[in-house]
Protein backbone atom coordinates (compact mmCIF):
# COMPACT_ATOMS: atom_id res chain seq x y z
CA UNK A 1 0.00 0.00 0.00
CA UNK A 2 1.65 2.88 -1.29
CA UNK A 3 0.57 6.56 0.87
CA UNK A 4 1.83 8.85 -1.32
CA UNK A 5 0.19 7.50 -4.16
CA UNK A 6 -3.09 6.83 -2.64
CA UNK A 7 -2.97 10.61 -0.96
CA UNK A 8 -1.92 12.19 -4.49
CA UNK A 9 -5.11 10.38 -6.01
CA UNK A 10 -7.40 11.73 -3.68
CA UNK A 11 -6.17 15.20 -3.77
CA UNK A 12 -6.94 15.31 -7.30
CA UNK A 13 -9.91 14.31 -7.19
CA UNK A 14 -10.90 16.36 -3.94
CA UNK A 15 -8.96 19.32 -4.69
CA UNK A 16 -8.52 19.56 -8.19
CA UNK A 17 -11.48 18.72 -9.77
CA UNK A 18 -10.30 15.56 -11.33
CA UNK A 19 -13.44 13.90 -13.16
CA UNK A 20 -14.38 12.04 -15.75
CA UNK A 21 -16.22 14.24 -17.99
CA UNK A 22 -18.40 12.17 -19.69
CA UNK A 23 -19.31 8.12 -20.48
CA UNK A 24 -21.04 8.90 -24.30
CA UNK A 25 -23.20 6.12 -25.72
CA UNK A 26 -22.86 5.66 -29.42
CA UNK A 27 -25.56 4.04 -31.01
CA UNK A 28 -26.24 3.15 -34.88
CA UNK A 29 -29.76 4.03 -36.26
CA UNK A 30 -28.65 3.14 -39.59
CA UNK A 31 -30.59 0.03 -38.79
CA UNK A 32 -34.10 2.32 -37.79
CA UNK A 33 -34.58 4.17 -41.03
CA UNK A 34 -38.22 3.61 -42.49
CA UNK A 35 -39.51 5.28 -45.55
CA UNK A 36 -42.68 5.81 -42.70
CA UNK A 37 -41.34 8.75 -40.28
CA UNK A 38 -43.40 7.83 -37.76
CA UNK A 39 -42.46 4.65 -37.91
CA UNK A 40 -38.70 5.20 -38.22
CA UNK A 41 -38.88 7.62 -34.56
CA UNK A 42 -40.54 4.75 -32.96
CA UNK A 43 -38.01 2.40 -33.79
CA UNK A 44 -34.98 4.73 -32.82
CA UNK A 45 -37.20 5.82 -29.65
CA UNK A 46 -37.44 1.78 -28.80
CA UNK A 47 -33.51 1.45 -29.64
CA UNK A 48 -32.43 4.23 -27.76
CA UNK A 49 -34.12 3.77 -24.50
CA UNK A 50 -33.38 0.11 -24.72
CA UNK A 51 -29.61 0.22 -24.93
CA UNK A 52 -28.99 3.48 -22.89
CA UNK A 53 -31.57 2.17 -20.29
CA UNK A 54 -29.12 1.42 -17.49
CA UNK A 55 -26.13 4.04 -18.92
CA UNK A 56 -27.15 6.80 -15.93
CA UNK A 57 -27.31 4.13 -13.28
CA UNK A 58 -24.09 2.06 -14.40
CA UNK A 59 -22.23 5.52 -14.63
CA UNK A 60 -23.77 6.21 -10.75
CA UNK A 61 -22.40 2.98 -9.42
CA UNK A 62 -19.19 3.56 -10.94
CA UNK A 63 -18.59 6.74 -9.81
CA UNK A 64 -20.01 5.72 -5.74
CA UNK A 65 -17.39 2.42 -6.15
CA UNK A 66 -14.54 4.13 -7.37
CA UNK A 67 -14.67 7.79 -5.60
CA UNK A 68 -14.06 8.97 -8.91
CA UNK A 69 -17.08 12.02 -10.32
CA UNK A 70 -18.07 10.98 -13.45
CA UNK A 71 -19.94 14.72 -14.38
CA UNK A 72 -22.11 13.46 -17.40
CA UNK A 73 -24.17 10.67 -19.54
CA UNK A 74 -24.39 11.06 -23.05
CA UNK A 75 -25.64 9.38 -26.23
CA UNK A 76 -25.11 9.95 -29.28
CA UNK A 77 -26.65 8.73 -32.75
CA UNK A 78 -25.87 8.23 -36.32
CA UNK A 79 -26.27 11.67 -38.55
CA UNK A 80 -30.40 12.28 -38.14
CA UNK A 81 -30.03 13.38 -42.24
CA UNK A 82 -29.96 9.32 -43.07
CA UNK A 83 -33.03 8.75 -41.62
CA UNK A 84 -34.69 12.09 -42.64
CA UNK A 85 -33.81 10.80 -46.20
CA UNK A 86 -35.23 7.79 -45.95
CA UNK A 87 -38.42 9.34 -44.58
CA UNK A 88 -39.88 10.96 -47.15
CA UNK A 89 -42.02 13.82 -46.96
CA UNK A 90 -41.70 14.02 -43.00
CA UNK A 91 -40.98 16.46 -40.68
CA UNK A 92 -37.15 16.55 -39.20
CA UNK A 93 -38.22 18.11 -36.43
CA UNK A 94 -40.26 15.44 -35.39
CA UNK A 95 -37.14 13.42 -35.14
CA UNK A 96 -35.56 16.31 -32.89
CA UNK A 97 -38.22 15.76 -30.42
CA UNK A 98 -37.82 11.85 -30.59
CA UNK A 99 -34.47 12.34 -29.52
CA UNK A 100 -35.26 14.99 -26.74
CA UNK A 101 -38.01 12.38 -25.07
CA UNK A 102 -35.48 9.44 -25.47
CA UNK A 103 -32.74 11.38 -23.99
CA UNK A 104 -35.29 12.40 -20.60
CA UNK A 105 -36.77 9.03 -20.24
CA UNK A 106 -33.20 7.37 -20.03
CA UNK A 107 -31.86 10.73 -17.72
CA UNK A 108 -28.84 11.58 -19.85
CA UNK A 109 -28.44 15.12 -19.90
CA UNK A 110 -27.63 16.00 -23.93
CA UNK A 111 -28.31 13.82 -26.79
CA UNK A 112 -25.87 14.59 -30.28
CA UNK A 113 -26.29 13.54 -33.52
CA UNK A 114 -29.19 16.13 -35.01
CA UNK A 115 -26.43 16.32 -37.58
CA UNK A 116 -25.54 16.29 -41.07
CA UNK A 117 -22.31 15.54 -43.42
CA UNK A 118 -21.71 17.91 -46.32
CA UNK A 119 -18.54 18.79 -46.79
CA UNK A 120 -18.91 18.13 -50.69
CA UNK A 121 -22.68 18.38 -50.93
CA UNK A 122 -26.03 18.07 -49.84
CA UNK A 123 -28.47 15.27 -49.67
CA UNK A 124 -32.27 16.26 -49.52
CA UNK A 125 -32.10 14.86 -46.25
CA UNK A 126 -29.17 17.37 -45.27
CA UNK A 127 -30.78 20.04 -46.90
CA UNK A 128 -33.85 19.53 -44.67
CA UNK A 129 -32.48 18.30 -41.41
CA UNK A 130 -30.26 21.68 -41.81
CA UNK A 131 -33.20 23.92 -42.54
CA UNK A 132 -34.64 22.79 -39.59
CA UNK A 133 -32.09 22.87 -37.24
CA UNK A 134 -33.52 26.47 -35.71
CA UNK A 135 -36.76 25.00 -35.00
CA UNK A 136 -35.48 21.84 -33.95
CA UNK A 137 -33.32 23.56 -31.47
CA UNK A 138 -35.69 25.82 -30.12
CA UNK A 139 -38.02 22.86 -29.54
CA UNK A 140 -36.46 20.72 -27.88
CA UNK A 141 -33.81 20.78 -24.60
CA UNK A 142 -31.14 18.19 -24.80
CA UNK A 143 -30.79 17.14 -27.94
CA UNK A 144 -27.23 18.86 -29.81
CA UNK A 145 -26.67 19.46 -33.49
CA UNK A 146 -23.55 19.44 -35.72
CA UNK A 147 -23.02 19.82 -39.46
CA UNK A 148 -19.61 19.32 -40.78
CA UNK A 149 -18.73 21.58 -43.57
CA UNK A 150 -15.63 21.21 -44.48
CA UNK A 151 -12.55 18.47 -44.53
CA UNK A 152 -9.00 18.00 -45.85
CA UNK A 153 -10.00 15.73 -48.44
CA UNK A 154 -13.04 17.35 -49.64
CA UNK A 155 -12.16 21.09 -49.60
CA UNK A 156 -14.57 23.36 -48.15
CA UNK A 157 -18.32 23.59 -49.51
CA UNK A 158 -18.72 26.92 -49.40
CA UNK A 159 -22.92 26.93 -49.84
CA UNK A 160 -22.99 24.86 -47.01
CA UNK A 161 -20.66 27.82 -44.59
CA UNK A 162 -23.62 30.16 -46.14
CA UNK A 163 -26.47 28.34 -45.29
CA UNK A 164 -24.53 27.67 -41.89
CA UNK A 165 -24.38 31.70 -41.16
CA UNK A 166 -27.89 31.75 -41.71
CA UNK A 167 -28.71 29.28 -39.24
CA UNK A 168 -27.08 30.40 -36.91
CA UNK A 169 -27.86 33.54 -36.92
CA UNK A 170 -31.94 32.34 -37.06
CA UNK A 171 -31.25 29.68 -34.16
CA UNK A 172 -29.97 33.16 -32.42
CA UNK A 173 -33.44 35.00 -32.79
CA UNK A 174 -35.35 31.37 -32.02
CA UNK A 175 -33.90 31.43 -28.79
CA UNK A 176 -33.06 34.83 -27.65
CA UNK A 177 -35.56 34.83 -25.36
CA UNK A 178 -33.15 31.66 -23.52
CA UNK A 179 -30.05 33.82 -24.61
CA UNK A 180 -29.42 32.36 -27.94
CA UNK A 181 -29.03 28.51 -25.70
CA UNK A 182 -29.74 27.05 -29.59
CA UNK A 183 -26.55 28.13 -30.72
CA UNK A 184 -25.01 26.61 -27.87
CA UNK A 185 -25.98 23.30 -28.98
CA UNK A 186 -25.27 24.31 -32.55
CA UNK A 187 -21.23 22.83 -33.86
CA UNK A 188 -19.87 23.77 -37.76
CA UNK A 189 -17.22 21.52 -38.14
CA UNK A 190 -13.92 20.96 -40.44
CA UNK A 191 -12.69 17.28 -40.53
CA UNK A 192 -15.17 16.53 -37.88
CA UNK A 193 -14.59 12.51 -36.11
CA UNK A 194 -17.27 9.87 -35.52
CA UNK A 195 -16.08 8.95 -32.09
CA UNK A 196 -16.31 12.26 -29.87
CA UNK A 197 -17.76 12.05 -26.37
CA UNK A 198 -18.44 15.48 -26.19
CA UNK A 199 -21.18 17.81 -26.68
CA UNK A 200 -22.65 19.74 -28.56
CA UNK A 201 -20.36 17.90 -31.12
CA UNK A 202 -21.25 14.18 -30.68
CA UNK A 203 -22.70 12.10 -33.26
CA UNK A 204 -22.09 8.31 -33.79
CA UNK A 205 -20.18 7.82 -37.48
CA UNK A 206 -21.18 5.42 -40.13
CA UNK A 207 -18.17 3.79 -39.71
CA UNK A 208 -18.77 2.64 -36.23
CA UNK A 209 -20.08 -0.81 -34.68
CA UNK A 210 -24.09 -0.80 -33.35
CA UNK A 211 -23.18 0.40 -30.10
CA UNK A 212 -20.10 1.25 -28.60
CA UNK A 213 -19.02 3.54 -24.76
CA UNK A 214 -16.84 6.27 -25.37
CA UNK A 215 -14.94 8.82 -22.42
CA UNK A 216 -13.91 11.87 -22.08
CA UNK A 217 -11.49 12.65 -19.40
CA UNK A 218 -11.15 15.82 -17.89
CA UNK A 219 -8.60 17.60 -15.21
CA UNK A 220 -7.55 21.12 -15.94
CA UNK A 221 -6.79 21.94 -12.37
CA UNK A 222 -4.83 18.76 -11.54
CA UNK A 223 -2.25 19.73 -14.38
CA UNK A 224 -2.71 23.61 -13.33
CA UNK A 225 -1.36 22.08 -9.77
CA UNK A 226 1.87 19.50 -11.46
CA UNK A 227 2.47 23.37 -13.52
CA UNK A 228 2.88 25.12 -10.47
CA UNK A 229 5.18 22.69 -8.77
CA UNK A 230 7.62 23.51 -11.21
CA UNK A 231 7.90 27.07 -11.13
CA UNK A 232 10.86 28.46 -13.08
CA UNK A 233 12.03 24.85 -14.60
CA UNK A 234 12.90 24.93 -18.41
CA UNK A 235 10.07 23.51 -20.72
CA UNK A 236 11.78 20.45 -20.78
CA UNK A 237 10.65 19.98 -17.21
CA UNK A 238 7.64 21.37 -17.69
CA UNK A 239 6.24 19.29 -20.89
CA UNK A 240 7.83 16.28 -18.77
CA UNK A 241 5.10 16.98 -16.05
CA UNK A 242 2.12 17.74 -17.63
CA UNK A 243 2.80 14.40 -19.83
CA UNK A 244 3.02 12.73 -16.52
CA UNK A 245 -0.17 14.40 -15.27
CA UNK A 246 -1.91 13.75 -18.32
CA UNK A 247 -0.90 9.68 -18.02
CA UNK A 248 -2.53 9.53 -14.49
CA UNK A 249 -5.77 11.46 -15.82
CA UNK A 250 -6.05 9.35 -18.79
CA UNK A 251 -5.99 6.64 -16.94
CA UNK A 252 -8.96 7.09 -15.07
CA UNK A 253 -10.81 7.47 -17.99
CA UNK A 254 -9.20 4.28 -19.33
CA UNK A 255 -10.12 2.45 -16.33
CA UNK A 256 -13.73 4.24 -16.27
CA UNK A 257 -14.26 3.24 -19.26
CA UNK A 258 -13.40 -0.44 -18.92
CA UNK A 259 -15.69 -0.88 -16.40
CA UNK A 260 -18.30 0.84 -17.95
CA UNK A 261 -18.43 -1.19 -21.10
CA UNK A 262 -18.36 -4.75 -18.57
CA UNK A 263 -21.40 -3.72 -17.42
CA UNK A 264 -22.87 -2.39 -19.93
CA UNK A 265 -22.24 -5.15 -21.85
CA UNK A 266 -20.94 -2.50 -24.84
CA UNK A 267 -17.67 -2.87 -26.71
CA UNK A 268 -15.01 0.16 -25.05
CA UNK A 269 -14.45 2.26 -28.48
CA UNK A 270 -11.88 5.28 -27.11
CA UNK A 271 -10.63 7.94 -24.61
CA UNK A 272 -10.26 11.30 -25.54
CA UNK A 273 -7.77 12.61 -24.08
CA UNK A 274 -9.39 16.42 -23.66
CA UNK A 275 -8.62 19.20 -20.98
CA UNK A 276 -12.01 19.96 -20.94
CA UNK A 277 -12.60 22.99 -18.12
CA UNK A 278 -15.47 24.05 -16.30
CA UNK A 279 -16.45 27.95 -14.93
CA UNK A 280 -15.81 26.12 -11.34
CA UNK A 281 -12.96 27.84 -9.98
CA UNK A 282 -9.74 25.56 -10.43
CA UNK A 283 -11.28 24.26 -13.40
CA UNK A 284 -9.42 26.46 -16.42
CA UNK A 285 -7.05 25.94 -19.06
CA UNK A 286 -6.36 29.79 -19.27
CA UNK A 287 -5.20 29.04 -16.24
CA UNK A 288 -3.17 26.25 -17.08
CA UNK A 289 -1.41 28.74 -19.49
CA UNK A 290 -0.55 31.44 -17.00
CA UNK A 291 0.68 28.81 -14.77
CA UNK A 292 3.31 28.39 -16.85
CA UNK A 293 4.41 32.10 -16.66
CA UNK A 294 2.17 34.43 -19.12
CA UNK A 295 0.83 37.20 -17.29
CA UNK A 296 -2.81 36.66 -18.98
CA UNK A 297 -3.77 34.28 -21.48
CA UNK A 298 -4.36 35.93 -25.07
CA UNK A 299 -1.38 37.81 -24.85
CA UNK A 300 1.95 37.17 -26.96
CA UNK A 301 3.10 33.67 -26.05
CA UNK A 302 0.03 31.86 -25.69
CA UNK A 303 -0.02 30.15 -28.97
CA UNK A 304 3.07 28.49 -28.05
CA UNK A 305 2.16 27.76 -24.70
CA UNK A 306 -1.00 26.25 -25.24
CA UNK A 307 1.00 24.22 -28.09
CA UNK A 308 3.34 22.74 -25.73
CA UNK A 309 0.46 21.98 -23.89
CA UNK A 310 -1.66 20.37 -26.12
CA UNK A 311 1.29 17.73 -27.43
CA UNK A 312 2.32 17.32 -23.60
CA UNK A 313 -0.79 16.14 -23.13
CA UNK A 314 -1.67 13.55 -25.89
CA UNK A 315 1.86 11.88 -25.52
CA UNK A 316 1.50 11.48 -21.98
CA UNK A 317 -2.25 10.32 -22.61
CA UNK A 318 -1.88 8.25 -25.51
CA UNK A 319 0.45 5.15 -23.34
CA UNK A 320 -2.43 5.43 -20.94
CA UNK A 321 -5.08 3.90 -22.71
CA UNK A 322 -5.86 1.25 -25.54
CA UNK A 323 -7.27 3.76 -27.85
CA UNK A 324 -7.20 7.24 -28.25
CA UNK A 325 -9.92 9.27 -30.22
CA UNK A 326 -12.24 12.20 -30.34
CA UNK A 327 -10.72 15.26 -30.05
CA UNK A 328 -8.23 14.97 -27.89
CA UNK A 329 -6.35 17.99 -26.90
CA UNK A 330 -6.94 21.17 -24.90
CA UNK A 331 -10.61 22.53 -25.44
CA UNK A 332 -10.75 26.50 -24.94
CA UNK A 333 -14.43 27.47 -24.58
CA UNK A 334 -14.54 31.19 -23.82
CA UNK A 335 -18.19 31.03 -21.97
CA UNK A 336 -17.03 27.81 -19.93
CA UNK A 337 -13.95 28.94 -18.79
CA UNK A 338 -13.19 31.39 -15.40
CA UNK A 339 -10.05 32.35 -16.80
CA UNK A 340 -10.90 33.04 -20.36
CA UNK A 341 -13.96 35.01 -19.83
CA UNK A 342 -11.46 37.69 -17.32
CA UNK A 343 -9.15 37.80 -20.27
CA UNK A 344 -11.64 39.26 -22.56
CA UNK A 345 -13.24 41.50 -20.56
CA UNK A 346 -9.80 42.69 -19.46
CA UNK A 347 -8.71 43.38 -23.50
CA UNK A 348 -6.34 40.94 -23.60
CA UNK A 349 -8.40 38.08 -25.52
CA UNK A 350 -9.47 38.36 -28.82
CA UNK A 351 -11.00 36.42 -31.72
CA UNK A 352 -7.95 36.98 -33.64
CA UNK A 353 -5.62 35.36 -30.96
CA UNK A 354 -8.77 32.58 -30.09
CA UNK A 355 -8.55 32.08 -34.33
CA UNK A 356 -4.73 31.68 -33.97
CA UNK A 357 -5.18 29.29 -30.58
CA UNK A 358 -7.48 26.71 -32.69
CA UNK A 359 -4.54 26.17 -35.18
CA UNK A 360 -2.47 24.08 -32.69
CA UNK A 361 -5.11 23.16 -30.15
CA UNK A 362 -8.81 21.02 -30.24
CA UNK A 363 -10.93 22.38 -31.15
CA UNK A 364 -12.02 25.33 -32.49
CA UNK A 365 -13.75 28.96 -31.86
CA UNK A 366 -15.63 27.91 -28.89
CA UNK A 367 -18.99 29.10 -26.62
CA UNK A 368 -18.33 32.62 -27.76
CA UNK A 369 -20.95 35.24 -28.03
CA UNK A 370 -20.99 37.91 -30.30
CA UNK A 371 -23.01 41.27 -30.89
CA UNK A 372 -26.63 40.50 -32.06
CA UNK A 373 -25.92 42.83 -35.08
CA UNK A 374 -23.47 40.21 -36.70
CA UNK A 375 -25.21 39.11 -39.86
CA UNK A 376 -24.74 35.83 -41.34
CA UNK A 377 -22.17 36.46 -44.03
CA UNK A 378 -19.62 37.53 -41.39
CA UNK A 379 -21.02 34.51 -39.53
CA UNK A 380 -20.24 32.66 -42.49
CA UNK A 381 -16.60 34.19 -42.57
CA UNK A 382 -16.02 32.88 -39.65
CA UNK A 383 -17.15 29.65 -39.77
CA UNK A 384 -15.11 29.93 -43.33
CA UNK A 385 -11.47 31.19 -41.78
CA UNK A 386 -12.13 28.18 -39.35
CA UNK A 387 -12.48 25.83 -41.93
CA UNK A 388 -9.73 26.55 -43.83
CA UNK A 389 -7.36 25.95 -40.91
CA UNK A 390 -8.43 22.35 -39.99
CA UNK A 391 -8.73 21.81 -44.00
CA UNK A 392 -5.18 22.88 -44.43
CA UNK A 393 -3.68 21.84 -41.47
CA UNK A 394 -5.74 18.18 -41.21
CA UNK A 395 -7.01 18.87 -37.65
CA UNK A 396 -10.45 19.09 -36.56
CA UNK A 397 -11.77 22.62 -36.13
CA UNK A 398 -15.53 24.10 -34.96
CA UNK A 399 -17.12 27.05 -34.49
CA UNK A 400 -19.71 27.35 -31.84
CA UNK A 401 -20.44 30.70 -31.53
CA UNK A 402 -23.64 32.95 -29.86
CA UNK A 403 -25.34 35.76 -31.67
CA UNK A 404 -26.16 37.75 -28.22
CA UNK A 405 -29.47 39.04 -30.11
CA UNK A 406 -29.97 42.84 -28.95
CA UNK A 407 -26.80 42.84 -26.75
CA UNK A 408 -22.92 44.90 -27.92
CA UNK A 409 -19.63 44.44 -26.83
CA UNK A 410 -18.71 43.92 -23.25
CA UNK A 411 -22.18 42.81 -22.20
CA UNK A 412 -22.34 39.12 -21.12
CA UNK A 413 -24.61 36.20 -22.01
CA UNK A 414 -25.90 34.29 -19.28
CA UNK A 415 -26.02 30.38 -20.47
CA UNK A 416 -26.11 29.43 -17.23
CA UNK A 417 -24.51 25.93 -15.34
CA UNK A 418 -21.97 24.32 -17.70
CA UNK A 419 -22.49 26.33 -20.32
CA UNK A 420 -21.23 28.97 -17.89
CA UNK A 421 -21.13 33.55 -18.89
CA UNK A 422 -20.11 34.62 -22.50
CA UNK A 423 -18.82 37.87 -22.34
CA UNK A 424 -19.67 39.31 -25.71
CA UNK A 425 -16.89 39.97 -28.09
CA UNK A 426 -15.79 41.95 -31.09
CA UNK A 427 -15.97 40.88 -34.45
CA UNK A 428 -14.00 42.61 -37.32
CA UNK A 429 -17.03 45.35 -39.30
CA UNK A 430 -15.66 44.34 -43.13
CA UNK A 431 -18.51 43.42 -45.10
CA UNK A 432 -18.31 39.61 -46.33
CA UNK A 433 -21.29 39.90 -48.42
CA UNK A 434 -19.95 39.30 -51.82
CA UNK A 435 -16.88 36.81 -50.75
CA UNK A 436 -19.80 34.48 -49.11
CA UNK A 437 -22.27 35.17 -51.97
CA UNK A 438 -19.91 33.49 -54.40
CA UNK A 439 -20.83 29.90 -53.46
CA UNK A 440 -19.65 26.70 -54.41
CA UNK A 441 -16.22 24.79 -53.06
CA UNK A 442 -12.81 25.42 -52.25
CA UNK A 443 -10.54 22.48 -53.11
CA UNK A 444 -9.00 20.06 -51.13
CA UNK A 445 -5.11 21.45 -50.38
CA UNK A 446 -2.49 19.42 -52.59
CA UNK A 447 -1.36 17.42 -49.40
CA UNK A 448 -4.19 15.69 -49.16
CA UNK A 449 -3.98 13.91 -52.62
CA UNK A 450 -2.03 11.66 -50.17
CA UNK A 451 -2.96 7.71 -52.30
CA UNK B 1 -11.01 -10.83 -2.59
CA UNK B 2 -12.40 -7.54 -3.37
CA UNK B 3 -9.71 -4.73 -2.60
CA UNK B 4 -10.92 -1.49 -1.05
CA UNK B 5 -9.17 1.40 0.58
CA UNK B 6 -10.37 3.30 3.44
CA UNK B 7 -8.91 6.95 4.24
CA UNK B 8 -9.46 8.74 7.44
CA UNK B 9 -8.92 12.65 7.51
CA UNK B 10 -9.83 14.48 10.75
CA UNK B 11 -8.52 16.21 13.65
CA UNK B 12 -6.97 13.55 16.43
CA UNK B 13 -9.20 12.51 19.33
CA UNK B 14 -9.37 9.36 20.88
CA UNK B 15 -11.18 6.23 19.89
CA UNK B 16 -10.88 6.92 15.70
CA UNK B 17 -8.91 3.67 15.24
CA UNK B 18 -10.98 1.80 17.48
CA UNK B 19 -14.11 3.20 15.94
CA UNK B 20 -13.26 2.63 12.54
CA UNK B 21 -12.48 -0.98 13.35
CA UNK B 22 -15.22 -1.93 15.08
CA UNK B 23 -17.20 -1.01 12.33
CA UNK B 24 -15.81 -2.63 9.74
CA UNK B 25 -15.88 -5.31 12.11
CA UNK B 26 -19.87 -4.90 12.06
CA UNK B 27 -19.70 -5.29 8.66
CA UNK B 28 -17.32 -8.29 8.01
CA UNK B 29 -14.92 -6.29 6.25
CA UNK B 30 -11.50 -7.64 6.56
CA UNK B 31 -8.57 -5.46 7.28
CA UNK B 32 -5.45 -5.95 5.22
CA UNK B 33 -2.99 -3.16 6.28
CA UNK B 34 -2.78 -0.26 7.74
CA UNK B 35 -0.79 3.04 7.47
CA UNK B 36 -1.57 5.75 10.11
CA UNK B 37 0.22 9.20 10.91
CA UNK B 38 -0.24 12.83 11.75
CA UNK B 39 0.10 15.49 9.36
CA UNK B 40 0.12 18.78 10.55
CA UNK B 41 -2.17 18.00 13.96
CA UNK B 42 -4.17 15.99 11.35
CA UNK B 43 -5.03 12.49 11.75
CA UNK B 44 -4.29 10.14 8.67
CA UNK B 45 -5.05 6.90 7.70
CA UNK B 46 -5.54 4.70 5.37
CA UNK B 47 -6.57 0.79 5.34
CA UNK B 48 -6.63 -1.79 2.89
CA UNK B 49 -9.55 -3.78 3.01
CA UNK B 50 -11.39 -6.83 1.78
CA UNK B 51 -15.14 -6.19 0.91
CA UNK B 52 -15.68 -9.43 -0.40
CA UNK B 53 -17.28 -11.11 2.53
CA UNK B 54 -18.90 -7.61 3.12
CA UNK B 55 -22.47 -8.27 4.59
CA UNK B 56 -23.73 -4.59 2.71
CA UNK B 57 -23.45 -3.35 -0.87
CA UNK B 58 -20.50 -0.75 -1.23
CA UNK B 59 -23.24 1.70 -1.35
CA UNK B 60 -24.53 0.70 2.13
CA UNK B 61 -20.77 0.69 3.75
CA UNK B 62 -20.41 3.82 1.99
CA UNK B 63 -23.53 5.44 4.36
CA UNK B 64 -22.52 3.90 7.34
CA UNK B 65 -18.85 4.61 7.29
CA UNK B 66 -20.46 8.29 6.47
CA UNK B 67 -22.27 8.13 9.64
CA UNK B 68 -19.63 6.73 11.81
CA UNK B 69 -17.23 9.71 9.91
CA UNK B 70 -19.41 12.36 12.07
CA UNK B 71 -19.65 10.49 15.16
CA UNK B 72 -15.79 10.56 14.98
CA UNK B 73 -15.35 14.19 13.24
CA UNK B 74 -13.50 12.79 10.80
CA UNK B 75 -14.34 12.44 7.42
CA UNK B 76 -13.87 8.72 5.59
CA UNK B 77 -13.89 7.71 2.26
CA UNK B 78 -13.45 3.74 0.41
CA UNK B 79 -13.44 3.12 -2.61
CA UNK B 80 -12.18 0.16 -4.51
CA UNK B 81 -8.28 -0.30 -4.75
CA UNK B 82 -8.30 -0.05 -8.67
CA UNK B 83 -8.58 3.57 -8.99
CA UNK B 84 -5.27 3.78 -7.57
CA UNK B 85 -3.72 0.98 -9.71
CA UNK B 86 -4.99 2.46 -13.07
CA UNK B 87 -3.30 5.86 -12.12
CA UNK B 88 0.04 4.42 -10.42
CA UNK B 89 1.14 1.17 -11.89
CA UNK B 90 1.92 0.69 -15.20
Amino acid sequence: MDTAQIAETIRMIEGENLDIRTITLGLSLLDCADENGARARQKCFDKITNAAKHLVQVGDAIEREFGIPIVNKRISVTPISFLIAAARNDSPVAFAKMLDAAAREVGVNFIGGYSALVQKGYTKGDEQLIESIPEALSETHVVCSSVNVASTRAGINMNAVAHMGRIIRKTALLTQDRHGFGCAKLVVFANAVEDNPFMAGAFHGVGEADAVINVGVSGPGVVQRAIEQCAGAPFDVLAETIKKTAFKVTRMGQLVGKEASERLGIPFGIVDLSLAPTPAIGDSVAHILEAMGLETVGQHGTTAALALLNDAVKKGGVMACGHVGGLSGAFIPVSEDAGMIRAVENGHLSLAKLEAMTAICSVGLDMIAIPGDTDSATIAAIIADEAAIGVINGKTTAVRIIPAIGKKVGERVELGGLLGTAPVMAVDKGSAKTFIARGGRIPAPIHSFRN
Amino acid sequence: MIRAILTVIGKDRVGIIAGVSVELARLNINILDVSQTIMNDYFTMMMMCDIAQAKESINTIQEKMNVKGDELGVKIMIQREDIFTAMHKL
